[in-house]
């Protein structure tokens, strides 16, 4: 078997392995982001009025995320609503963010979070619902 | 990095806080029909991108590439109020996904393990992982109807849970059933925080 082969993640690599591959066309092959942020559920909103005519570089993918995040919204529905990877929409995320389009806000870390008035809000909330 | 900040207001524009909650269990547990219950939009979806994290503990041996090479995500969102919004996250059942539960599981509020009775060993993994890092987590044991039902107490001790960790009969495709055990592990993080929710 393969698995046993020293090297086999080279495996996922061969001819066919197209899919693996495609996504980070958009990002120029690019997987990591500068900046270690971005979590799931870390709001992105743009910049009021951006001129995104000054950045001729920027795919079309930029621009629908500068729309997208015009109110806030959380990198994982960007990603939904692009239909796009979250690792893709990270990377170009942070195309926006070198280039002050968007600015991101983290969520609270959960230890951060012993806020009480934050949970009684979602239990009363829930019990609401 | 500066221009990642925590703040919640900027330009008058108030950003809400969103709060991760983890549905996990074994496959056909339910987590994906519960996270349907619950979400005030239809589920959404969305995939991430195989890593050489998964790559090293995969067995392909018989799967498709095309199949393997991105992870589906299920979530959906319950907005508390204009300040709070929960989101959902369905964890992938299959454990060569352990990577992505680490990214769920990071700064995440809490989470749910859907116990199976018929299939009751199917969600150790799940257990095993939040007892492991700390993560406060109740046990929903769903109800299908063609289960057998088993007293809670039976399931505890089969699971051997500790005596902290609340368990809750549901039923996954019911929203109330579903509310309750979120509010019941919303109400067990408080406790853990000593200081607990009132009673409604």
């Amino acid at each position: 078997m393969q698995a046993d082969l020293p090297g086999n993640q080279h495996e996922w690599l061969d001819d066919d392995a197209g899919p693996v591959v495609r996504p980070y066309t958009l990002t120029g092959g690019r997987v990591r982001t500068t900046a270690d942020g971005f979590d799931l559920v870390a709001y992105v909103l743009a910049k009021p009025d951006p001129d995104l005519a000054a950045f001729p570089e920027l795919h079309p993918e930029h621009r629908l995320l500068v729309e997208l995040a015009g109110s806030g919204t959380p990198v994982v529905e960007l990603a939904a609503d692009l239909d796009l990877a979250v690792g893709v929409v990270r990377v170009l995320l942070d195309d926006l963010l070198c280039r002050g389009l968007v600015a991101v806000h983290q969520p609270p870390r959960a230890t951060y979070l012993p806020d009480n008035d934050i949970l009684k809000a979602v239990v009363d909330g829930l019990r609401a619902l | 990095m500066d221009s990642v900040r925590y703040d919640r207001e900027r330009r008058g524009h108030r950003v809400p806080i969103a709060l991760k909650i983890l549905i996990a269990g074994g496959f056909g547990a339910g987590k994906t029909t519960l996270v349907s219950a619950l979400s005030e939009v239809r589920p959404l979806q969305t995939e991430e991108i195989l890593t050489g994290a998964g790559v090293d503990t995969d067995d392909i041996s018989g799967v498709e590439t095309k199949s393997t090479t991105t992870v589906a995500m299920d979530f959906g969102r319950i907005t508390i109020n204009e300040d709070l919004q929960l989101y959902l996250f369905g964890t992938p059942g299959q454990d060569r996904f352990w990577f992505l539960w680490d990214e769920l599981a990071f700064g995440a509020l809490g989470a749910v393990v859907l116990a199976d009775t018929r299939r009751l060993a199917d969600c150790f993994p799940s257990i095993d992982y939040f007892e492991q890092r700390g993560i406060p987590f109740v046990v929903g044991v769903n109800c299908f109807d063609d289960s057998r039902r088993f007293s809670l107490q039976a399931v505890r001790r089969a699971l051997d849970l500790n005596p902290d960790v609340p368990m809750v009969l549901c039923d996954a495709r019911d929203r109330q059933s579903g509310k309750t055990v979120l509010i019941s592990l919303v109400e067990h993080v408080a406790r853990q925080r000593g200081e607990p929710v009132p009673a409604a």
